[in-house]
């Protein structure tokens, strides 16, 4: 049971696609051995993928070397065709031959075309060897890449970056496959800088030891740790010191690095002075340093740079790391203090000439879209007596897109919004108009917390529906994996400051506000689509993303999600609020029960609706005729006013519960009572009443979307 | 051993590219923003024919100015170009062989490939590749190019480009690059890069940002514009005629379509300063992009052309 190892070896892979290519290659060499019988039992746990800068590897240990042979039976002429007064034809002799088996030992089977002759015959499996040096080329051509490239002269293949080798070994044996003009040996290469020879791979097994010794591991995980560790022990340097932790940072550079190493840099104290967010910021995002906090947990003047080689003997590499980080922060000072001597004021006119989208002219032009927005959502929430200042958000609205103008801004982009609010505290602006300004890009991720004051909140709604409005109107709405604006996160942060800030504004209000600026924008004229289709578009797209918060966020079932926004998909809050009702009772034998009579009615609705007939939308109490549709009349109007009443005061458990003790009357109308009954004038009352409790207990869930079969819930 | 002054740094990467078989160029004499747009990198990817070169190349970015104050950004900085077409497979090996030949020591330094793809839309051209990081600093830029003037290359060319400045700055371990040393003349004494170009630095930035006639900035583009434009379609007049007319090859091979580029070259600089004047309206400025680029995307299509023709003549 040989091992096989297979190495491809590149120019530097983006850091950002390591990880997912080694889990494909990875999965791809497994199915490949499972679909070529090469494996032997419990194949994944023998399987390991490597991942560096420079290469991806798979190493499966103990795989077969030669497939199994099998037989198989093929199927020949018909039997009538095949003999002729018991003898052969020559039919049956081309059939043999074909098979490769003697006359003699045809066999006959039947099946539910008749009678045919047939051949049993072991087909000899083939050796592992010319199964992969065949199959692995296809596999490595088919890897997905977010962005690949052309190297060679007639552009025969893509891949992410020059393929420069490959090793190939069923244990010390060299497979001859060969993939983008290289050819497969034993030979990889070690270290760029720390190793010279290229490496041979003396087994497959040995690949990992072997190409330690030549500086690289290998193993992501293994660099890891090795990484943690190492941050650990530089920071252990400074008393006190903790890095901060960064997920994403480390991630990012376990896979710039075959060989890593940590240093701790310092800079100079003046630095601190400025904001910690643009500290951080030039360090993490611009040079992948992590920071460091002291002791009281504030930001110390040290960073720790993730190093490619085994160490900074002379000191070099901190002693350039650290003048880069000082050129850097100079930078930022500079542009810190040059954009003072423009305050935000004065830079709101600056606005026009900086570009929001080219169809959709300025950020000027958006600034004054989102302060009428902003203006007409305050009125909106004053009225339901919010207490929010408007004097307050109107201020963050203008100013919200000025740091744009920056130096800092236009340096450090992340910063944009961040930047703005420290200004406008720096000029002194009331901290809410700062705060606010602040924290208007956000949430920009799922764990990114929503604007802390609800001027912020409201700046940001505002800010958000104009630009998937403005999208919209020019037709750039998302599509598949296509959202250039980021439009979902968009709408999925729309959705989230609602919830998050319990606002009571509806996301059609919200919209029309959007769309309603775009209207009366004269200039934007003859390059919007019709503002009503955009409107349905939007609802569209919003009600995805609700539903998707509601799902993936909240974790409702799917069906209480469905059964919820069925009724309404307008007011998040209440959204919520419904689908928290409908949690609580929906596993109760009455709710059940009313769910599928609920079933019923739509389906008996629609079956009457498509058989052409027809119905009041009110039913007649002096036509109920049998007792039962008389006992569920009765009960259906009182109900109907209490849930009017309970609804109203968002009683919405006790709403449902209210609908469910229907359940017994339900089932005996359905029990006694035929429905399509041959009079006119009987059934479309019947119709009627069931149509009138469809329309009047459905608003707080569509009943009939919560799945009652046990084996369709999850 | 002493670091090497600015301009050893640049006799060294020269005297290194040289060594390997570039012809050696001389900076083109037409502002550009970048070593990219000079004609030798931006027409001579195009097509079937090998070509290796370096050259120095001035880059002026008149919106990057900083009147001299800043002590690491420049209106005008000096990048030192290498194409290489088609790349040897040992190319990354050789970048890093050009970096010990101006006296870094790989084994003590920290070296880098971080993902880097470089795109520019007015010129219709992108490509795939990294910044290469040598202690946490950037001081190359290489790409495999892709496209160029909307066109498909192959074969696929190399282009590394060396930020001198920096690359000097770090070897000297000064912190402005108006310390840099330059030289030092026959007594010993230092000339400093703020010698030879504070003053340039000084006054054009006033004069980009303050200066520059708008209007006429304006005038001047839309002539430039206006020949540009009437050569290339000069250009598909003449393919047209010896098609028809069976006119001599000739006619087609001489004709400019190098003029037609310097001519482009002038719109882009021109816009730039329009840009750091801030003339540039939201509405105008995607607009003038894309003239700019249509004007690009027709010389590299007329020079492409020519080029086959040359290549089936030199081959029948």
């Amino acid at each position: 049971m040989p091992d096989l190892l297979i190495e491809i070896g590149c120019e530097e892979i983006p850091a950002r696609m390591i990880e997912a290519a080694r889990e494909e290659f990875g999965k791809r060499v497994t199915d490949l051995l499972q679909r070529e019988r090469l494996t032997v039992q419990r194949a994944e746990a023998a399987i390991a993928s490597f991942s560096t800068p420079r290469r991806l590897a798979v190493l499966a240990r103990h795989v077969s070397s030669q497939q199994p042979n099998v037989e198989e039976q093929l199927i020949g002429p018909a039997t009538k065709v095949a003999f002729k007064d018991g003898n052969p034809t020559p039919a049956a002799e081309a059939f043999a031959r074909k098979a490769g088996i003697d006359i003699a030992k045809l066999e006959k089977i039947t099946n539910p075309k008749g009678e045919y002759i047939a051949a049993t015959v072991v087909r000899k499996g083939r050796s592992a060897a010319e199964i992969l040096a065949e199959a692995l080329p296809k596999e490595l051509n088919a890897l997905y890449w977010a962005k690949n490239m052309y190297w060679r002269a007639g552009k025969p293949e893509r891949f992410v970056r020059p393929v420069r080798w490959i090793v190939a070994l069923l244990d010390d044996e060299s497979l001859p496959l060969e993939y983008a003009g290289v050819k497969a040996g034993n030979r990889s290469r070690g270290h760029r800088v720390l190793t010279s020879a290229p490496v041979t791979i003396s087994g497959a097994n040995e690949y990992v030891e072997e190409l330690k010794a030549s500086k690289v591991v290998a193993d992501p995980a293994e660099r890891l740790a090795q990484i943690r560790k190492a941050l650990d022990a530089e920071t252990r340097k400074v008393s006190g010191a903790r890095w901060r932790e960064d997920a994403e940072l480390l991630n990012t550079v376990v896979n710039l690095t075959e060989f890593p190493g940590v240093i701790l840099g310092s800079f100079d104290r003046a630095f601190l002075s400025l904001p910690e967010e643009v500290l951080v910021t030039v360090m993490r995002d611009h040079q992948k340093y992590f920071a460091v906090d002291d002791a009281s947990g504030k930001l110390a003047p040290h960073f720790l740079a993730i190093l490619n080689t085994d160490g900074d003997r002379d000191g070099m590499i901190r002693h350039g790391n650290e003048r880069v980080l000082r050129a850097r922060f100079n930078d930022a000072q500079f542009f810190w203090q040059a954009d003072q001597k423009i305050p935000l004021m004065e830079r709101v006119e600056m606005l026009r000439s900086v570009t929001f989208q080219k169809d959709l002219g300025s950020y000027w032009s958006k600034t004054e879209r989102i302060r009428a927005a902003v203006s007409s959502l305050i009125e909106a929430l004053v009225k339901r007596e919010v207490s929010i200042s408007k004097e307050t958000a109107d201020k963050a609205a203008l100013l919200a897109k000025t740091d744009l103008t920056t130096e800092l801004v236009k340096e450090f982009t992340e910063l944009q919004g961040i930047v703005g609010g420290l200004y406008a505290k720096a000029q002194s602006h009331p901290e809410g108009v700062a705060d606010a300004i602040y924290d208007h890009y956000r949430p920009e991720s799922t764990e990114d917390p929503v604007p802390r004051s609800l001027e912020g909140a409201i700046v940001s709604l505002a800010d958000k529906a104009d630009s998937i409005a403005g999208m919209f109107a020019l037709g750039l709405q998302p599509s598949g994996s296509k959202d250039p604006f980021a439009l979902r996160r968009q709408a999925n942060g729309i959705v989230r400051i609602l919830a998050e800030h319990n606002l009571s504004l509806s996301l059609e209000q919200i919209f029309s506000v959007a769309l309603e600026q775009y209207r009366v924008a004269t200039e934007l004229q003859g390059k919007l689509r019709d503002l009503k289709e955009t409107y349905t578009a939007i609802a569209q797209f919003l009600r995805e993303r609700l539903e998707f918060y509601l799902r993936d966020v909240r974790r409702f079932a799917y069906d209480v999600v469905n059964a919820v926004l069925s009724a309404d998909a307008n007011y998040v809050v209440d959204a919520i609020h419904r689908a928290e009702a409908v949690s609580a009772v929906r596993l109760t034998d009455d709710f059940i029960a009313i769910s599928t009579a609920f079933k019923r009615i739509k389906n008996i609705l629609r079956q009457a609706r498509e058989g052409g007939k027809k119905w009041p939308d009110e039913f007649k109490t002096d036509h109920l005729l049998e007792p039962a549709e008389q006992a569920l009349g009765a009960r259906v109007t009182e109900t109907r006013d209490r849930v009017l009443s309970l609804r109203k005061g968002r009683h919405y458990q006790e709403t449902l519960n209210h609908i469910a003790q229907l359940r017994p009357v339900v089932d005996t109308f359905f029990d006694k009572v035929m429905v399509m009954a041959e009079d006119d004038k009987l059934r479309s009352n019947r119709l009627a009443l069931l149509a009138t409790m469809q329309r009047s207990f459905s608003e707080i869930a569509d009943f009939s979307e919560i799945v009652t079969e046990k084996s369709a819930g999850s | 051993m002493s670091p090497p002054t600015f301009q050893e740094l640049i006799l060294k990467l020269q005297a290194f590219w040289a060594d390997y078989g570039c012809v050696l160029q001389q900076p083109y004499d037409i502002e550009v923003g970048a070593g990219t747009m000079a004609p030798e990198t931006f027409l001579r990817v195009l097509g079937p024919k090998p070509y290796r070169t370096a050259y120095l190349q001035p880059s002026r970015r008149p919106a990057d100015g900083r009147y001299g104050e800043n002590p690491n950004r420049l209106y005008k900085h000096l990048q030192l170009q290498v194409i290489l077409k088609p790349p040897p497979n040992d190319v990354q090996e050789l970048y890093l062989r050009s970096l010990q030949a101006i006296g870094i020591d790989l084994r003590k330094h920290d070296i880098k490939f971080e993902e880097d793809n470089w795109e520019s839309p007015t010129l219709g051209a992108w490509g795939i590749g990294w910044q290469v990081m040598l202690d946490g600093l950037e001081i190359t830029q290489f790409t495999y190019f892709q496209q160029c003037g909307g066109i498909d290359l192959d074969p696929i060319s190399a282009e590394l480009t060396y930020g001198l400045e920096r690359l000097a700055a770090f070897l000297q371990d000064v912190d402005s690059i108006y310390d840099i040393v330059w030289t030092r003349g026959a007594d010993g004494k230092t000339v400093t890069y703020g010698d030879v170009r504070l003053a340039e630095e000084l006054q054009f930035s006033v004069y980009n940002f303050e200066f520059a006639d708008v209007q006429k900035a304006w005038q001047h583009l839309q002539l430039y514009e206006s020949e540009c434009k009437a050569l290339i379609d000069g250009y598909a007049a003449v393919k047209k005629k010896t098609a028809e007319e069976g006119a001599a090859v000739e006619e087609v091979r001489r004709y400019p379509a190098l003029g037609a580029f310097d001519l482009c070259l002038k719109c882009s600089h021109l816009f730039n300063i329009l840009d750091a004047r801030g003339a540039i309206s939201v509405t105008e400025r995607v607009g003038v992009i894309a003239r700019i680029r249509a004007l690009a995307v027709g010389v590299a299509k007329a020079y492409l052309d020519q080029q086959q023709i040359s290549f089936r003549e030199a081959a029948a």
